[in-house]
C-alpha cells in the first residue's frame, strides 16, 4: 500500500508500477476485445452466410469481373453466342475455384473473416458512395464521421450534464428537483428516435424554427465556417433526442450512486475532520463513484450505437445508420453486412475506451494490481 | 402468498406503481378487448384489405375527436344506402322493369367541405341496364343535376370529382366545395343546413334491381382516422396493443429467467463454465444487436416469432447476467448452502431450490423495467420496415406515416396516437419496475 511506504523514493516507483498496471490492464482488455471482436465478426459473417449470402456477395462480384472481362477481349466477344455463353460459364467456374468457393465452408468462412474484418466485403448492389464508388468499403467510411460527430457529441454532453445534474441533486437530496427526476426517470424507457419524432413535431413541423433532418442545409455551404454553423444549426434536435432519451436515468443513477457513497463511514470521518464540503465531494465521493458511473455509461452507449439506424433514419443524418436503413430498403447485401461488421467493431471500441478510462479512475486497477471489469 | 400480500401493501404506498398498475391492468384489458373483438384472420384481412374493403373511408383524415378542439368544424364521413335502410327506396312498375325513386337525407353543418362524393351503384340487369338521374337539392332549395346515364356494369362507382359533365355545369369548380357552397361566395363557404340527393333509376328487367350507396368522404373518421390506403387506424390501434405487449413480456421473461439460470450455473460450478459464459458475456457485448436482428430481417423471416427467438437469444448474455453471477457467488458461500450439500443435495437441487429463488426479488423489477425496451425494439423494427409481414402494429403505423411524410404535411394524429400508445405503455412498466425495484433493493429504499 503506497501510504504506508514513507519517503519519496517508494512514491516514485509506486507512481511507475500504477502505470505499468494501467498499461498491463489495458492491454490485456485491449487483446480479449479484439478476440470478442473478430468473434463477433464472425458470428456476423455466419449468421449473414446462413442463407449463403456472402457466398452471393463474392458469386455476383466474380460474374461481374468475367462480364466486363469478356466485353474487352475480342476472342471471347467474337464467338458463336452458345459457345460465348459456355466460354463465360467456364471462366467463373475458374475464377470461383481459384477463389476457393467451392472449398468447405468453414475453410470459405476463414475467408470471409479475414475480409469482414478488414471490410473488404466488395461492391455494393445499388448504393453508392456521395464520390460516387461502389466499393462498401469507402460508402461505409465515408459516413463514419457524421455518425461519429453526433454520437460523440451527445454523449459527451450527456456524460457530464448527468454527472453534474446528479452531483449537485445528491446535495439537496429530498427536494423539490431531486424528487422531480426521480418521478421524470421513467421517461428513459423510450430510445431517442421516439423522442425526435416529439421533437421533430414540436420544433421543425409546428414552429418552424428547426430543420426537420438532415446534416447540412442544401445546397450545402462552401465556406468552412458557414458549413460548420450550419452543421451545428442541424444537431441541435438530434442531440436534444439524444439527450432527452438518457438524462434522466443517468442523472437518477449517477444521483444515486454519490448519495450511497456520501453516506460511507469515511466521509463523515471527512466531515468531522473539518475537510471543505468541496474537497469532499471531489475527493471522498466523486472518485470512488466514478468507475461506478463509467460502467452504466458504457451500457448506455452500446444501447445507443445500437439504436444508430433507426435514429438516423428518423432524422435524416447522413451516417452509418442511415446507410444501413437504406441498404435494408434496397435489399443492398454487401451493405448490410459490412455495416454491421462496422458497428461491431464500434462497440469494441467504444467499450475499450471507457475500459481505459476505468482503469484511469478504478484505484483497484492501480494498488492491487487485480483487474475490475468495467461493462 | 403473504410475501405477495406484502408486496402489493407496499406498491399500494407508491403512486407512481399505482398508476403503473391501473394503465397495465387497462392495457391488457383493452388487448384482450381487441383480440376477442376482432379475432387474428379478421384482423390480418382488414389489415391488408386494400381499397376493396376500405372505400367507405376517407383518406388520411384525422379522427373526429379533433373537431373538439377546433373552432371551424370539419365534416364527418357519411354513408347512406339503399341496403341498410330499405325504406328510402320506392318502387313502382313501369313496362317490363320498374321506376325506383330513391331520397337521401342528410345534414351538413361542418365549416369546410369534404373530401369526396361518391355513388356506389350495385345492379343485376340481363341486357338492358337501368338508367340513373340523379337531383342534388341544397338546403335553399337550389337543384342541381349530377348524373344521368346508363350503368354499364353491375358494380359502378360514380364520383363526383371526376365527372368532367357535372364539373362543366359547376363551372369547373370542385363539386364536393360547389355543391355545398353559398352561392356566390368567394373564398367558397359552407352552406349548413339539410341536404337532399334524389336519384330516379329506371330498369328495364323485371329482374333487374338496383342498389345505391352515397359516400360523403369527410375531413374526419372515426376514433383514431385513417392512413393512406383509406384503413382505420383503430384498427392497428387495437391489435398492437397485445402485439406489443405480448411481444415485451415474453422478450423480458425469456432473456430474465434464462440469463438467471444460466448465471446459477456459471456461478455454482465455477471453473471453465463460468469462464465460457463470462466469454460469451463479452462478446455479445460487441455484437450489434439491432444490426443483426436488421440482417436476420432483411434475409430469412420477419415474422415475429422468429424476431422474437433472435432477440432473446441476443440479450440472454447482455449486461443483467453479470449481475445476477456477483449475487450468486454470495449466496454460494452462505451457510445454508453449506447445509444443503452437507445433507447431500444434488447440484440440481441445490441451483433449483437454495440458488435460484435467493435472486427473484431483483429479477422480477428488472423483468419489468426491461419490458419497455422490448416493446419499443419490436416498433423500432417495424419502423425500419422489417416489421411483421402480415400483423397491424403501432411500429408499423409510424413507418407508414414516416414514409408518407406525415409529419411534413401536419398529419399529426398518425405519428402521434401510435406514439402515446408505446409511451404510455413504456411508462407504465417503467414506472411499476422503478417502484417494485425500490421495494425489493433495500439498498435503494431510502434513495
Amino acid at each position: 500500500m503506497s501510504e504506508n511506504s514513507p519517503a519519496a523514493a517508494p512514491k516514485v516507483s509506486s507512481r511507475f508500477s500504477a502505470l505499468t498496471r494501467i498499461l498491463r490492464y489495458t492491454v490485456v482488455r485491449l487483446i480479449t476485445l479484439m478476440f470478442s471482436a473478430v468473434i463477433g465478426v464472425y458470428l456476423t459473417i455466419l449468421i449473414a452466410n446462413l442463407g449463403g449470402y456472402v457466398d452471393e456477395i463474392r458469386r455476383g462480384e466474380i460474374s461481374e469481373r468475367i462480364q466486363m472481362r469478356v466485353l474487352t477481349d475480342p476472342t471471347i466477344k467474337n464467338l458463336a453466342p452458345d459457345a460465348r455463353a459456355k466460354r463465360i460459364d467456364d471462366l467463373i467456374r475458374l475464377e470461383e475455384k481459384k477463389y476457393g468457393l467451392d472449398r468447405p465452408f468453414l475453410l470459405r468462412s476463414m475467408d470471409y473473416l479475414a475480409d469482414g474484418l478488414t471490410l473488404n466485403l466488395g461492391r455494393s448492389q445499388n448504393i453508392s458512395s456521395d464520390s460516387g464508388s461502389r466499393q462498401v468499403r469507402l460508402i461505409l467510411l465515408e459516413r463514419l464521421p457524421s455518425t461519429l460527430i453526433l454520437f460523440g457529441t451527445s454523449n459527451l454532453l450527456l456524460f457530464f450534464l448527468s454527472l453534474l445534474w446528479g452531483l449537485s441533486l445528491s446535495r439537496q437530496y429530498g427536494s423539490f428537483w431531486d424528487k422531480l427526476i426521480i418521478a421524470l426517470s421513467p421517461l428513459s424507457a423510450a430510445p431517442g428516435w421516439f423522442y425526435g419524432i416529439f421533437l421533430i413535431v414540436l420544433f421543425a413541423a409546428y414552429w418552424k424554427i428547426l430543420p426537420f433532418g438532415g446534416m447540412v442545409s442544401s445546397p450545402p455551404p462552401a465556406e468552412p465556417l458557414a458549413y460548420f454553423l450550419s452543421m451545428l444549426y442541424h444537431m441541435i434536435l438530434p442531440v436534444m433526442a439524444i439527450t432527452l432519451s438518457s438524462i434522466f436515468i443517468s442523472t437518477f443513477s449517477d444521483r444515486t450512486f454519490f448519495l450511497i457513497y456520501s453516506s460511507e463511514d469515511y466521509v463523515e470521518m471527512a466531515k468531522a475532520k473539518g475537510l471543505e464540503a468541496k474537497d469532499i465531494e471531489r475527493k471522498y465521493i466523486l472518485r470512488p463513484t466514478l468507475p461506478n458511473i463509467i460502467t452504466g455509461f458504457a451500457l448506455l452507449l452500446i444501447g445507443l450505437w445500437t439504436g444508430a439506424p433507426i435514429f438516423e433514419t428518423i432524422f435524416n443524418w447522413p451516417g452509418l445508420g442511415r446507410v444501413t436503413y437504406q441498404a435494408v430498403q434496397l435489399y443492398d447485401t454487401p451493405v448490410i453486412v459490412a455495416s454491421t461488421v462496422l458497428f461491431a467493431y464500434l462497440l469494441a471500441i467504444t467499450v475499450f475506451l471507457l475500459d481505459f478510462l476505468y482503469a484511469l479512475v478504478d484505484p483497484r486497477v492501480k494498488v492491487g494490481g487485480g483487474e475490475g471489469k468495467a461493462a | 402468498m403473504k410475501t405477495l400480500q406484502r408486496t402489493l401493501a407496499e406498491l399500494a404506498q407508491y403512486p407512481s406503481a399505482i398508476f403503473g398498475l391501473l394503465v397495465i391492468g387497462l392495457l391488457a384489458l383493452v388487448s384482450i378487448y381487441a383480440v376477442i373483438a376482432i379475432p387474428y384472420q379478421q384482423a390480418v384481412d382488414l389489415w391488408r384489405g386494400g381499397e376493396k374493403i376500405w372505400y367507405k373511408t376517407p383518406k388520411m383524415v384525422p379522427p373526429a375527436w379533433v373537431n373538439f378542439f377546433r373552432a371551424k368544424k370539419l365534416p364527418d364521413t357519411l354513408s347512406l344506402s339503399t341496403v341498410d335502410t330499405p325504406s328510402i327506396k320506392q318502387s313502382a312498375a313501369s313496362g317490363d322493369g320498374q321506376k325506383i325513386n330513391i331520397t337521401f337525407d342528410f345534414d351538413f353543418n361542418a365549416d369546410e367541405f369534404p373530401q369526396e362524393l361518391s355513388f356506389y351503384f350495385t345492379s343485376t340487369f340481363d341486357k338492358k341496364a337501368p338508367f340513373v338521374s340523379a337531383v342534388w337539392i341544397a338546403p335553399d332549395g337550389r337543384e342541381t343535376r349530377l348524373v344521368d346515364y346508363a350503368l354499364q356494369s353491375p358494380k359502378q362507382t360514380f364520383r363526383f370529382s371526376q365527372d368532367k359533365k357535372l364539373l362543366t355545369r359547376l363551372f369547373g369548380k370542385l363539386p364536393q366545395e360547389a355543391l355545398f357552397a353559398v352561392p356566390k361566395s368567394d373564398p367558397l363557404t359552407p352552406l349548413k343546413g339539410k341536404y337532399q340527393i334524389q336519384l330516379q333509376i329506371t330498369t328495364f328487367e323485371k329482374a333487374s334491381t338496383v342498389d345505391v350507396e352515397f359516400v360523403q368522404y369527410g375531413k374526419v373518421y372515426g376514433l383514431a382516422g385513417t392512413d393512406h390506403q383509406r384503413r382505420d387506424l383503430l384498427i392497428a390501434l387495437l391489435w398492437g396493443m397485445p402485439v406489443a405487449l405480448s411481444f415485451g413480456l415474453i422478450a423480458a421473461l425469456g432473456t430474465s429467467l434464462a440469463s438467471m439460470v444460466i448465471a446459477a450455473f456459471g456461478a455454482w460450478f465455477g471453473g471453465w463454465v463460468d469462464e465460457l459464459i463470462q466469454r460469451i458475456t463479452e462478446i455479445n457485448l460487441v455484437l450489434p444487436f439491432l444490426s443483426i436482428l436488421i440482417m436476420i430481417g432483411t434475409f430469412y423471416d420477419r415474422s415475429i416469432i422468429t424476431i422474437l427467438t433472435a432477440t432473446i437469444l441476443l440479450s440472454i448474455f447482455g449486461g443483467s447476467i453479470k449481475g445476477y453471477r456477483a449475487i450468486f457467488l454470495q449466496v454460494r458461500e452462505m451457510p445454508y448452502i453449506e447445509a444443503a450439500r452437507a445433507y447431500g443435495a444434488s447440484d440440481a437441487r441445490i441451483i433449483i431450490r437454495y440458488l435460484l429463488p435467493r435472486i427473484i426479488p431483483l429479477l422480477i423489477p428488472a423483468l419489468v423495467t426491461g419490458i419497455p425496451g422490448y416493446v419499443f425494439l419490436e416498433a423500432s423494427l417495424a419502423v425500419l420496415g422489417l416489421g411483421d409481414p402480415v400483423l397491424p402494429t403501432w411500429g408499423k403505423i409510424i413507418q407508414d406515416a414516416e414514409f408518407n411524410g406525415a409529419l411534413f404535411n401536419g398529419m399529426y394524429y398518425w405519428i402521434l396516437e401510435p406514439a402515446a400508445l408505446l409511451m404510455l405503455t413504456g411508462l407504465a412498466f417503467s414506472m411499476l419496475g422503478f417502484s417494485l425495484d425500490r421495494i425489493f433493493n433495500p439498498r435503494l429504499r431510502g434513495l
